[in-house]
């Protein structure tokens, strides 16, 4: 290649781009390395020592913030509520969108405008309902229970009725209620993200397998679903972020400590005085590991899905 | 049976025909008559008999207009969508629309009734206003300060460039993350004591900057407000690079073969292309930065003083703080009216500049 100044020009733009994107780059990475590498260091050195990564590796800082965090419930409840809520919305979602982007029926106009229009409304202020609807739910479910029990324990087992009754009160519903609240969250942005796939995909595959004998709900099981994968990547890893992260609506909603999600287990290193930070970041980094592994593992999907949902918007 | 369900088709097609400002209007006046008809006639169950009967009619009559058309079976794929609306949407937005005349305080089973006062509160309540402030403050140093860094980053990786993917996969891990490690590491390095941000700058020399960052009135918030930014920018940076991908490479050859330097082509070819992105990365700022509210709460917890208060903070500690249900929902109401007035502002804006 004949060097020439358009060369030159090139290699020189090209070297200052990239150490404008390498700077940024370092910002957002940093923060990461910090949190870990301060995990393994004792509460002693950790605010002398401010080399990125300790000499001696305090590996045991894991285990106690597993333990004394009790991460091992969160953990098992986070995984619990973000597979449920996930595999929900995309169901709920899935069917809705279908409906809205490909039949014609009395009522789908209004309702699309409704789902959209609740996109608009911040669900902050809708805590308070929300809360109310709850507990209100709770009060009703327990007189129902209340009123149900005598006539049970006529034809059941005592410890069987009790025992039901109590997991009922203290398992099903909050979680269930919890798992509703955040399915709802995430409906209103996957209908409008797959409609807009929907309405993309051509219709004649669909055709097809209607003049072949295939009912509405095997078309939507057997074609639609299985080409609409790469919206329900997107909605899956947008919502699965979502749930995982989310912590007010759970404090608010769920009664005890041992439903609480992943972020609860962080309160405990955060005394009143002292706060323990090695302890602290490595429930940080138990927090953000499994979450993170994800993303890189789909980012694929995820750069191709919010890619294609901005040129679409 | 065969002439009812006539009617009804007939009445549906009446509505459904109807020219949209028509409906709009419709909904404002429901809206409306729904708010002076509560006043009036607050302490009697008659009113939300009616008003959650109203809502059943109209559920049913959907559905019989369904029956009518024969198209039942495509109206059950959206019924659990519409079960979960239901319970999650309708329900709390006449509930709120309740709680926000009344003096309540979460646990009584009574309620005060005060009519307007909750809302003659927010007016003269000077905290929320100024957490209206701070919001709007944190929000324009997204608009600019992010967007910015968000177009420059993504211009830079629309060209021809080594590495391109790996930036984007980078550029993307702050959105992953938890607010509430975002919030919890950055109080870290900001701390005053035992900061990173203070022993970087002492140790660079520059001792005069080092100081409480987040309990210092005058930083708190633009310290809260760029990690807000430092969090966010990924969005933004992935939709621009997504519409600047879309523009087509000829318009760029065109204008240098017509002797157009960087700028010009920037300002004249780049820049009306994609001002429709512009606007959606702009809503989308909007509307997140107005909601932030757990990065805060992890950061500063609202302080020093109400210097870091945004409006979801307020709403939370009526709620939590001071048990004043009704004064929260009366708030959340507020700020949700606020929200709809600028979203509309800026769908009417974006037609103009789609239109110029």
């Amino acid at each position: 290649m004949k060097i020439n100044k358009y060369v030159i020009t090139t290699a020189a733009t090209n070297s200052f781009v990239h150490a404008f994107l390498i700077i940024v780059s370092a910002t957002c990475i940093f923060p990461l390395l910090w949190m870990l590498g301060s995990s393994l260091k004792t509460q002693s050195t950790v605010f002398s020592d401010m080399s990125l990564f300790p000499s001696t590796m305090q590996w045991k800082n894991y285990l106690v913030a597993w333990t004394e965090g009790g991460f091992g419930v969160y953990f098992l409840n986070s995984v619990f509520y973000t597979v449920t809520v996930v595999f929900g919305i995309i169901m709920v979602s899935s069917w809705a969108a279908y409906a809205f982007s490909r039949m014609n029926f009395p009522g789908k106009n209004i309702f699309f405008f409704m789902f959209l229009g609740a996109m608009m409304i911040p669900l902050p202020g809708a805590f308070v309902p929300l809360y109310v609807l709850v507990n209100n739910a709770r009060n009703f479910l327990l007189n129902g229970l209340a009123a149900a029990t005598p006539v049970l324990l006529r034809v059941l087992p005592d410890a069987f009725v009790y025992g039901s009754v109590r997991f009922i009160e203290e398992q099903l519903f909050p979680r269930s209620a919890y798992i509703l609240c955040m399915i709802n969250v995430g409906l209103s942005l996957s209908i409008y993200m797959l409609k807009t796939f929907f309405d993309k995909m051509p219709k004649e595959l669909e055709d097809a397998a209607r003049i072949d004998g295939c009912s509405r709900m095997g078309i939507w099981r057997h074609v639609a679903l299985p080409l609409a994968k790469p919206a329900i990547a997107v909605i899956t890893i947008y919502n699965a972020l979502n749930v995982w992260n989310e912590y007010i609506l759970a404090n608010l909603i769920l009664p005890s400590k041992s439903l609480m999600p992943l972020q609860r287990g962080l309160m405990v290193f955060q005394g009143e005085h002292v706060t323990q930070y090695p302890l602290l970041m490595a429930g940080m980094t138990i927090t953000v590991l499994p979450i993170l592994i994800i993303y890189l593992a789909m980012q694929r999907f995820i750069i191709k899905g919010i890619t294609a949902g901005a040129v679409v918007g | 049976m065969a002439v009812l369900a006539d009617k009804i088709k007939k009445i549906y097609n009446f509505f459904h025909d109807a020219a949209p400002k028509w409906k709009a209007g419709a909904v404002v006046f429901l809206l409306v008559a729904l708010e002076l008809a509560f006043l009036k006639f607050h302490d009697s169950r008659f009113i939300w008999v009616t008003v959650y009967g109203l809502v059943t009619v109209s559920l049913l009559f959907v559905l019989i207009a369904n029956f009518a058309k024969r198209t039942f079976g495509m109206f059950v794929f959206i019924l659990p969508a519409l079960a979960i609306f239901a319970t999650f949407y309708i329900y709390p937005f006449f509930k709120v629309l309740q709680l926000s005349h009344n003096a309540w305080d979460g646990i009584a089973p009574t309620m005060d009734f005060i009519g307007l006062g909750n809302f003659k509160e927010i007016m003269q309540d000077k905290i929320w206003w100024g957490a209206m402030r701070n919001a709007g403050y944190i929000t324009l140093i997204a608009l600019t300060f992010q967007n910015i860094l968000a177009l420059s980053l993504a211009m830079a990786c629309d060209r021809q460039i080594k590495a391109k993917n790996m930036y984007r996969v980078i550029f993307f891990i702050p959105p992953v993350l938890s607010e509430v490690v975002v919030g919890l590491i950055w109080r870290w390095i900001y701390d005053g004591d035992y900061g990173l941000l203070n022993y970087a700058l002492a140790s660079m020399g520059f001792k005069d900057l080092v100081h409480n960052w987040l309990s210092d009135p005058k930083t708190a918030l633009t310290c809260v407000a760029i990690i807000h930014c430092w969090k966010g920018f990924g969005w933004g940076f992935m939709i621009l690079l997504a519409g600047l991908q879309t523009i087509p490479k000829e318009l760029y050859e065109a204008a240098r073969v017509d002797g157009a330097n960087v700028w010009q082509t920037f300002k004249n070819v780049t820049i009306p292309l994609m001002i429709p992105v512009f606007v959606l990365v702009a809503i989308l700022t909007i509307l997140g930065t107005m909601q932030v509210f757990v990065l805060i709460l992890s950061m500063t917890g609202g302080g020093p003083g109400y210097h870091t208060e945004v409006p979801v903070t307020r709403i939370l500690a009526s709620m939590q703080g001071s048990s004043m249900f009704g004064y929260a929902c009366a708030q959340g109401i507020t700020f949700g009216f606020i929200l709809m007035l600028v979203s509309f502002a800026q769908i009417g804006l974006s037609r103009k500049l789609k239109q110029a």
